[in-house]
């Protein structure tokens, strides 16, 4: 995997709808949502996301999907690994609604959640991330009211103004 | 058979500055007040002082505190890490170097300006790579999000309520009101200011949130034999644990198979393979409170009721004077003050001494517990 591909994220596993929302990529400095600091263990997993997929690191040797990634597997020790890619598909497993005190791109938009799916293919395997109404919808685009455990969620991908794609959670059912 | 810890040290002195939301001097003098004041409360010369513990996230060093409240040569120092996780612990490597000779008189401390200093949360150029990469960027800030999602989920699974936080939030701050103390000693909570106070990450409200304090404590660990010398009663160190669980993740455990199993867990099956006693035998518990659903899920992992029964364990006035289990009966992190739970041990000999503001009578042993959720630590501790 080479740190070097394309960052232009031409994937997009829900298109945008024909009237568009307000959008996360505006140049404005109260728009600055954190970006992924990736170590050398999650690199991939950002190198991925960048071209819309979705992967999982696993063991090489045993099979064992693992997350986060780390260098070495918890279950056989080997050192050698792979990205797998998931099918995107997964249900909300908690969420939250923060509130003030807040740093300030988030306070920006009140009514956002933070998300913790769990993967279809593997429960286990549990990713924090936000549900919006579209890839490309502000934090706060769905109703807190639609929060709920258990919903199934599918996973779209969102290029951030610093040129980072994050993935994001779209309902199964809006 | 080895060394064995079982009441080999006590704790022989306390000292604490006052708790506010901002207290005048740095956290170098809150902390030397607070050390010279325990070494005066235990009758022991700072010349004696021959160890330090305390936590990665203390800023004073033992070099600034050894030359500044006069101490003789030090042989042993120790941090532990993972904020409020370690504050047990820092007793603990006390207790195991003295019972095993290393030092005879040591010093734990926390002193903290978190009241008018910063939110560590807030820097946004300390983001630790591993593992914020995977939650900061979706707005999950502050612990109180990071404890939120764990809470949503323990109330999903179980039917806990809110009412059953507020439970524990009441116990708190009922006992606060019999501190003067205590940051909240005039200030009283009733369930209608907690079901109408302000979101902070929902599913948690305000009164579910530790306080942001000023202040410094301290605490002085001797041999038991030492300690019967002293100025006041012993406070034994009973049995003691740290605990780190397999493929635990810190504040941000979604990441195994049982995320609501954390490292209480792990830290209780140690503490009470090393006691005389259990869980049925504790008369008084200093829970590590910086979030209220923090107290239901270290009440399950301690063993004091079954997985999933924390927050009905709560109802019926069980963690008040005279319940189950009385609860942070200074005011803990909720309501006294909120000093990475270093308040949670000093109470827990008052206790033991029977001076506590909230006395539980005949109180002979207590649990006091660090920060569930990441890297933790107990003491249970006698009279």
């Amino acid at each position: 995997m080479s740190s070097g591909e394309s960052l232009r994220a031409s994937v997009r596993e829900v298109m945008s709808p024909s009237v568009t929302p307000p959008t996360d990529n505006r140049p404005d400095p109260a728009a600055d949502l954190l970006l992924p600091v990736p170590d050398d263990d999650g690199a991939p997993f950002w190198d991925y996301a960048a071209r819309g997929e979705l992967r999982v690191q696993s063991c090489a040797d045993c099979d064992e999907l693992r997350f986060p990634p780390r260098p070495c597997c918890p279950h056989c020790q080997s050192f050698a690994a792979r990205w797998q890619k998931m099918s995107g598909r997964g249900r909300i497993w908690s969420y939250v609604l923060p509130h003030p005190p807040l740093l300030p791109a988030y306070a920006a938009r009140p009514g956002y959640n933070a998300v913790v799916v769990e993967l279809a293919e593997a429960p286990r395997i549990r990713l924090v991330g936000n549900l919006v109404a579209a890839a490309d919808a502000p934090l706060n685009s769905v109703d807190p009211a639609r929060l709920r455990i258990g919903a199934p969620v599918k996973a779209a991908f969102h290029t951030l103004p610093g040129g980072v794609t994050v993935p994001r959670w779209l309902l199964e059912r809006p | 058979m080895g060394a064995t810890l079982k009441d080999a040290t006590a704790i022989a002195g306390i000292g604490q500055t006052p708790f506010a939301k901002q207290l005048p001097g740095s956290e170098k003098t809150l902390a030397c007040r607070a050390i010279v004041a325990a070494l005066d409360d235990a009758g022991i010369a700072p010349s004696e002082v021959d160890a330090f513990a305390s936590y990665t996230m203390e800023e004073t060093d033992e070099v600034e505190i050894a030359k500044a409240i006069g101490a003789g040569d030090v042989t042993h120092f120790s941090k532990v890490g993972y904020g409020g996780g370690g504050s047990c612990a820092t007793v603990a490597h006390l207790a195991a170097a003295i019972a095993t000779g290393q030092a005879s008189v040591g010093v734990a401390w926390r002193s903290r300006k978190r009241g008018s200093g910063p939110r560590p949360w807030k820097n946004t150029q300390v983001q630790l790579p591993t593992p914020a990469q995977w939650t900061r960027p979706f707005g999950l800030l502050r612990p109180a999000d990071e404890i939120g999602l764990l809470a949503r989920r323990y109330m999903h699974e179980y039917g806990a309520t809110r009412d059953h936080l507020f439970n524990v939030a009441l116990a708190c701050r009922n006992r606060a009101n019999q501190n003067p103390a205590a940051m909240m000693y005039d200030r009283p909570l009733t369930r209608e200011m907690y079901m109408t106070a302000r979101w902070i990450s929902e599913p948690l409200c305000l009164f579910d949130n530790c306080l942001e304090t000023d202040g410094a404590l301290a605490c002085v660990v001797v041999a038991a034999e030492r300690a019967r010398d002293c100025r006041h009663r012993p406070v034994y160190v009973h049995s003691a644990a740290q605990g780190l669980p397999a493929q635990h993740h810190g504040m941000v455990n979604y990441w195994n198979d049982d995320p609501l199993t954390g490292p209480a867990w792990t830290a209780a099956r140690q503490l009470w393979k090393g006691a005389d006693l259990g869980p049925q035998d504790v008369d008084v518990a200093q829970i590590y409170d910086a979030f209220t659903p923090l107290i239901p899920l270290s009440l399950e992992g301690y063993g004091f009721c079954g997985r999933g029964e924390g927050a009905a364990f709560t109802e019926g006035g069980a963690l008040e004077i005279g319940g189950r289990l009385p609860l942070n009966t200074g005011g803990g992190g909720l309501s006294e003050a909120y000093v990475h739970g270093f308040n949670l041990i000093t109470e827990g000999v008052k206790q033991l001494r029977g001076t506590s503001t909230a006395q539980v009578p005949d109180a002979a042993t207590c649990l006091v517990t660090a920060g569930e959720g990441v890297p933790t630590s107990a003491l249970l501790l006698r009279s």
